[in-house]
């Protein structure tokens, strides 16, 4: 556990009591954010993202395989998440943690409820093989929102993936060797992470604003404004007040943060 | 024979000197040849030569004054992260003396002291202690961390770089050795040292830096450049890295006095701009190809 | 003869695939590295000298090195599932040995020096590439070094000596040598070589790793240079 200097959270604390930041943004105003796609030439769909120092890069892979019996006609999403040892100081080796394992939920949550991937049309023969996508995350630099980088980061990457066309043959799937159809996507999201400090809600926290922190709020929603994914996290509570605020404010940045995809 | 000249940015295993140079610090000899064992810059005097590292750790020394932080109280001692791959103790004796106290009621986890390095072990553990002018638990203020390797250029020769910095912005700063510095004014002025110190870092082996400095605090903090005059270096008195205790009263009993200067809070947005962190973005997937291919003769 | 070769990629016998590398990428890592060789991406990022809970790794009278090299789900054609398996595990454990003779972490004992190889995308001779990314990381660490490791790696393709093998020329091909070196003295700090060489062959193919080493190492120094030099 890393210990918070007391003298930092006095700082960070009543600098937001004065609507102010460390550096020097507005408590509603994000750090510069890039997005770039296709980075890996051998992933089916790539993007790194940066917001600030904090850096993610995603490689989406897909496989055939068999359909859930329950979902016969629809392809599969699954998303994982290496908080990678090189990005934080206090990451370590080893499986997923439970903050690896929440952060790739909440952003699943987001893209599976939001239902912009149509996985339909990822169904190559319905009951037998479907497309799975396999979202991997990599976490290679942790200054802070991670969940915003990483959402914005299978948003863009979904949106660049390619997948080849396939046919049957002999009741096996073949692949073609130079056609591909886009990955279909109907919609567009983003996720906005709050933190509670002292009575504020504040967007985009920077690492020292997510340890000094008492709660954490992320809200998922389309760009038509319709929310489709939240979590509440940390140690301490929300009020119905600040959840309300963060939401509304959430609706309105989404339009901006979509506009980087 | 030498090889380099005094400035010269080096890189581990570059040949330096012959054998009738002496290899100091940053350096080592090998079949009578000086080699740098480090990135940073030559530092030539007589026949010595150093290497003054861009970045290093921070191992602890005796005598050092350090910023520390208390990570755990136990029976007798208090366990303190001192930024270092050695942590530190402070033991109860060397603030209590004989007498008995609970030790989290007088420094608890979460707080900031400045610290003497009392006495370093064989495996570099720190034995800290409080004796000497100004140290103890600081109250409020913001902690910036720098290289400190960083540290001299910081303080500046005879403390000029870091007392223009006081001067103009009203804030009391203490620097420890080991890379922390403690900084309390004006919360703006306090964010506004923030992003000199770390610009001072990102530049220190630049020249004309203190120029530069007076510039940006100029220009932050007045909306204009330093009249013509005062264009030379900076020199006072001397450097006032441990009175801060005095000069915060001092700074006190003043505050009421400057509370009706303009806020500057824009100013420091502006700068703010000016100066963010150059985007060090990785290459790849920039659609330019700019690799090269090497040719063997 | 063998100069008149063309390889499958266009190269000459003696070529390097195209390299850039960049020093100081990332933001919290104490150092880091970029890299860039043909189709291979890979990120290092290097923390320490630290503390380290591992009491057992540790040792009373210098600082230790330790390595993890990982490849990412994505960098491969078919998905590789996350986590180390026996090949990452090898790779960790030769390129820890490759870098620790340029090392003098006396002045920090019982402390650790992690370095984390990230392959993000992989077309052959990786572990070369992480080696020479880490050394670079392990100086923006300002870790006291003798010297900057490099590696390279030659091979046998048609029956020829090649440098740097490409990902279809190491599957094809009959023999690979990657080797790790300080470049100053010439020392050896990592050599395997698998498939098949006679005596000969495998001289020549050591030459020429070595002569691809020095090569990459001026790409090292200029990374370094043009990452602290003065605008």
């Amino acid at each position: 556990m890393e210990i918070v200097p007391e003298i930092t959270k006095r700082s960070i604390t009543n600098l937001a009591a004065n609507d102010k930041r460390e550096d020097g943004r507005e408590l509603d105003e994000y750090r510069d954010i890039s997005i770039e796609t296709d980075v890996i030439s051998k992933a089916e769909g790539s993007a790194r993202v940066k917001i600030g120092g904090t850096q993610v890069i995603v490689g989406i892979k897909p496989q055939i395989g068999s359909p859930f019996p329950d979902t016969p006609e629809l392809g599969v999403l699954m998303t994982n998440c290496e908080m990678l040892p090189m990005a934080d100081p206090t990451f370590e080796p080893g499986p997923p943690s439970d903050d690896s394992i929440e952060l790739a939920r909440v952003v699943d949550r987001g893209i599976r409820e939001s239902e912009l991937v149509d996985l339909d049309k990822l169904c190559i023969e319905e009951g037998k093989h479907v497309w799975m996508l396999f979202i991997d995350l990599h976490i290679i630099d942790n200054c802070g929102n991670l969940f915003d980088a990483c959402e914005l980061a299978v948003m863009a990457a979904l949106k660049s993936t390619k997948l080849p066309v396939t046919s049957i043959v002999d009741e096996e799937v073949v692949l073609s060797d130079d056609e591909t159809f886009d990955l279909p996507i109907n919609n567009e999201l983003a996720l906005c992470t709050f933190v509670k400090i002292g009575d504020k809600m504040v967007i985009d926290p920077t690492l020292d604003e997510e340890k000094v922190a008492s709660a954490r709020l992320n809200v998922g929603v389309t760009k038509d404004g319709h929310i489709c994914s939240m979590q509440k996290g940390g140690k301490e509570p929300l009020t119905k007040d600040d959840i309300l605020f963060a939401v509304n404010l959430a609706v309105s940045k989404t339009k901006e943060l979509v506009e980087y995809l | 024979m030498i090889y380099v000249e005094n400035k010269d940015l080096v890189i581990p295993g570059q040949l330096l000197a012959d054998e009738e140079y002496y290899s100091g610090r940053g350096t080592f000899k090998e079949n009578g040849k000086v080699c740098s064992s480090l990135m940073g810059l030559v530092s030539l005097r007589n026949k010595k030569i150093r290497v003054i590292p861009l970045k290093s750790k921070y191992v602890p020394k005796k005598g050092d004054v350090v910023i520390g932080k208390i990570n755990d109280v136990r029976f007798s001692m208090w366990d303190v992260d001192i930024n270092s791959p050695y942590s530190g103790i402070l033991p109860a004796f060397e603030v209590f003396g004989r007498e008995k106290k609970e030790l989290n009621k007088v420094y608890d986890v979460g707080d900031v002291l400045f610290l003497r390095v009392v006495d370093v072990d064989e495996i570099k553990k720190a034995k800290l202690g409080l004796k000497g002018r100004g140290m103890g638990k600081f109250k409020g203020g913001i902690i910036v961390e720098i290289a400190p390797t960083k540290v001299p250029r910081l303080i500046g020769k005879k403390g000029s770089m870091i007392n223009m910095i006081k001067d103009k912005t009203n804030c009391k700063i203490v620097v420890g050795q080991n890379g922390l510095v403690w900084v309390k004014g004006k919360p703006e002025m306090e964010q506004l040292t923030k992003n000199i110190i770390n610009l001072i870092e990102s530049e220190a082996h630049t020249s004309g830096l203190t120029n530069k400095i007076k510039n940006e605090l100029y220009l932050a903090i007045d909306g204009e450049l330093p009249p013509e005059e005062t264009e030379e270096e900076f020199v006072l008195e001397k450097p006032k890295l441990q009175n801060f205790k005095e000069e915060l009263e001092q700074e006190e009993e003043l505050e009421e006095e400057k509370n009706n200067k303009p806020d500057i809070g824009e100013v420091i947005e502006e700068f703010k701009r000016k100066n963010k962190n150059k985007d060090n973005t990785l290459s790849y997937g920039d659609n330019s190809n700019n690799s090269f291919i090497l040719n063997n003769k | 003869m063998m100069s008149e070769m063309i390889r499958e990629d266009g190269r000459k016998f003696n070529e390097l695939r195209p390299i850039k590398i960049e020093a100081g990428v990332l933001e919290r890592a104490d150092g880091s590295a970029y890299l860039e060789v043909g189709g291979n991406k890979i990120l290092v990022a290097v923390y320490g000298p630290r503390e380290s809970y591992i009491r057992r790794l540790l040792e009373p009278n210098t600082g230790v090195i330790r390595c993890r090299y990982n490849m990412a789900p994505f960098s491969v054609d078919d998905r590789k599932r996350p986590g180390p398996d026996r090949r990452s595990s090898e790779i960790s454990k030769i390129t820890a040995d490759a870098l620790r003779p340029a090392l003098m972490l006396e002045n920090y004992p019982r402390s650790m020096v992690d370095v984390y190889i990230e392959v993000i995308e992989a077309e052959g001779g990786t572990r070369c590439a992480g080696i020479t990314a880490a050394s670079v990381a392990l100086v923006d660490a300002g870790i006291p070094m003798k010297d900057i490791v490099v590696g390279c790696a030659a091979g046998k393709v048609n029956d020829e000596i090649v440098l740097d093998l490409s990902e279809v020329e190491d599957k094809e091909g009959q023999a690979d040598v990657p080797i790790a070196m300080m470049p100053r003295t010439g020392e050896i700090t990592l050599l395997q070589s698998d498939g098949d060489l006679t005596e000969d062959e495998f001289a020549k193919a050591i030459d020429l790793a070595m002569e691809g080493c020095i090569e990459v190492n001026k790409l090292q120094k200029e990374a370094l240079m043009k990452k602290y030099s003065i605008e």
